[in-house]
């Protein structure tokens, strides 16, 4: 049987015929078939998405701009500290601190609600039967919500220092498909292992933590010297940089894409691995 | 036509919660024969070797005390949990209404909840607003509709999940007793939806106590203890026995 006949299977409703053998578990096709089927659904996921964005920001009078705001006050904040801490040029240095604080922000938000991704959608997931991965794009188009209203930020901090990035910021856009497609292996990944394992979720928050200090955040890569080329092993200063080095420093080097292109396939291949071998034992964990 | 068959169906429950779940367990298990998944795991047997067969036109009643399995059965006729041994093949659209209130979003309004649950069931949008028009009327909620869901009273809550989960028309339907609640005003309205919902399904299974609508509504019983079939009968015989 082709993949497309079995997709049609996986359809949450109208799929008219429904076997599941333990003795045939066909793990690989119905794994391609839930991801199908989530992207089917992806609709459902940004309506989620949404509500989401729109119940946690319920009642107050500015809502997901809160987030804009306190981004702002943190990059005017740190932006003055830093640069006199590190004896950098202040406008040079907020363009590259505005692109980072608001990247990593992203990140780290992504990765602590990718944790969540399978235990707070409990109620659905018991019950109907629904693509696993229209939970992961829920999380997924949340976080992209939630970014979107800091980007402007990032083009008036250019504005006022002057620095207009050229054309090759568009370099930034397939950057920006890496850190994508790591935030969904990895709000894939993480929803299990957190479903699994409750004790993930703190030890992601103290990674995330370790992380932000260790990775070129706040201080610029050039910093480290002779130690800077080790800093290619560093996934979190890769993927954030095929994004910002476009927009900052008119592009990235080769070999920081070829890494971040690296972890991202490795992050998919293992996502993979666990979504194909633990998916019908999901609902079990949750 | 649509069917159900399970031959030699098993579903056990790693219980993770009672402690077997935690990552230093695991680690420390890890290190030692003796204390391996085995030892600290507690395994439900949930569902035991089910062999049945259901085919079109049958009105299927599962009965049994609390935690005979009823709604596990229930949950993977509705394709959340895979057997774990053995085999399940349907055919036929499902429709589930195992809990009224679950997929519910508290803060969003009624109509969005209903758009909502037309989502899932991957209806399009202009279709899912006929739906909310639809049900809205149904469940008599009237300007309620639009007001978050966690201001509503028990009995409005349960008439909106009501005509939520009844918007489709599956060939296969699966239900859980909880129907039963909602004002008198309403069930009168309720069992006629109900009526056409479970005319419509070519079979209807439905986990119930209550031998009242057992009888009304089925026509042969399942009854169920501890995870296994106990007895297979037409709804008659199991009254008579």
């Amino acid at each position: 049987m082709g993949y497309s006949a079995a997709m049609q299977r996986e359809m949450p409703t109208g799929a008219d015929h429904y076997v599941r053998d333990a003795a045939d578990p066909r793990m690989l096709s119905r794994a391609l078939g839930d991801l199908a089927g989530g992207w089917r659904l992806r609709r459902l996921a940004w309506a989620l998405a949404w509500l989401d964005t729109r119940n946690r920001y319920r009642g107050s009078v500015f809502g997901p701009f809160w987030l804009t705001f306190s981004t702002a006050v943190m990059i005017g904040g740190l932006g003055l500290l830093y640069s006199t801490l590190l004896k950098l040029d202040l406008r040079e240095y907020l363009p590259f601190l505005a692109v980072s604080l608001i990247l990593w922000n992203m990140i780290g938000q992504i990765a602590g609600e990718a944790c969540l991704t399978f235990t707070n959608a409990e109620a659905i997931i018991r019950q109907m039967r629904l693509p696993y991965a229209v939970h992961v794009l829920r999380i997924v188009f949340r976080n992209a919500i939630s970014a979107a209203h800091s980007l402007p930020l990032i083009f008036l901090v250019f504005l006022l220092c002057g620095r207009l990035p050229g054309p090759e910021a568009l370099l930034a856009l397939p950057g920006l498909l890496v850190l994508g497609t790591c935030a969904l292996a990895g709000a894939l990944l993480l929803g299990m292992l957190c479903a699994r394992f409750r004790d993930i979720p703190p030890i992601v928050t103290n990674v995330m933590q370790l992380a932000f200090f260790m990775s070129p955040v706040l201080w610029k890569p050039e910093l480290l010297g002779e130690g800077q080329k080790w800093l290619v092993l560093n996934p979190f200063y890769v993927v954030m940089e095929v994004v910002r080095g476009p927009l900052v420093e008119g592009g990235a080097p080769a070999s920081i894409w070829a890494a971040a292109i690296l972890f991202t396939a490795a992050l998919v291949a293992v996502s993979a691995l666990f979504f194909v071998r633990f998916r019908a034992r999901l609902a079990f964990w949750i | 036509m649509a069917f159900i068959r399970s031959d030699a169906m098993s579903v056990e429950f790693p219980l993770y919660h009672v402690g077997a779940r935690s990552l230093k367990k695991r680690l420390l298990a890890g290190s030692s024969a003796r204390l391996r998944d085995e030892a600290n795991r507690i395994v439900v047997s949930a569902l035991r070797d089910l062999s049945f067969a259901i085919g079109p036109g049958e009105r299927v009643a599962l009965v049994g005390s609390n935690g005979a399995g009823k709604t596990t059965l229930l949950r993977c006729l509705a394709g959340i949990y895979e057997p774990v041994r053995g085999r399940l093949e349907m055919q036929g659209t499902v429709g589930a209404l195992i809990d009224p209130a679950a997929g519910m979003d508290q803060e969003a309004t009624g109509r969005e909840n209903i758009v909502l649950r037309g989502m899932f069931l991957g209806r399009s949008p202009a279709e899912c607003e006929a739906m909310a028009d639809e049900a809205g009327a149904f469940s008599g909620l009237g300007e309620f509709l639009d007001v978050p869901v966690r201001t509503y009273s028990a009995g409005m809550g349960i008439r909106l999940a009501f005509a939520a989960a009844t918007l489709m028309s599956p060939q296969i339907l699966l239900m859980d007793e909880w129907f039963l609640a909602g004002d008198a005003d309403f069930m009168v309205r309720a069992t006629e939806r109900l009526e056409r919902l479970v005319s419509d399904a070519q079979i209807l299974v439905l986990a119930s106590h209550d031998n009242a609508v057992v009888r009304r509504w089925c026509t042969r019983v399942i009854r169920m203890e501890g995870g296994r079939i106990v007895s297979d009968l037409p709804v008659a015989e199991h009254f008579a026995g």
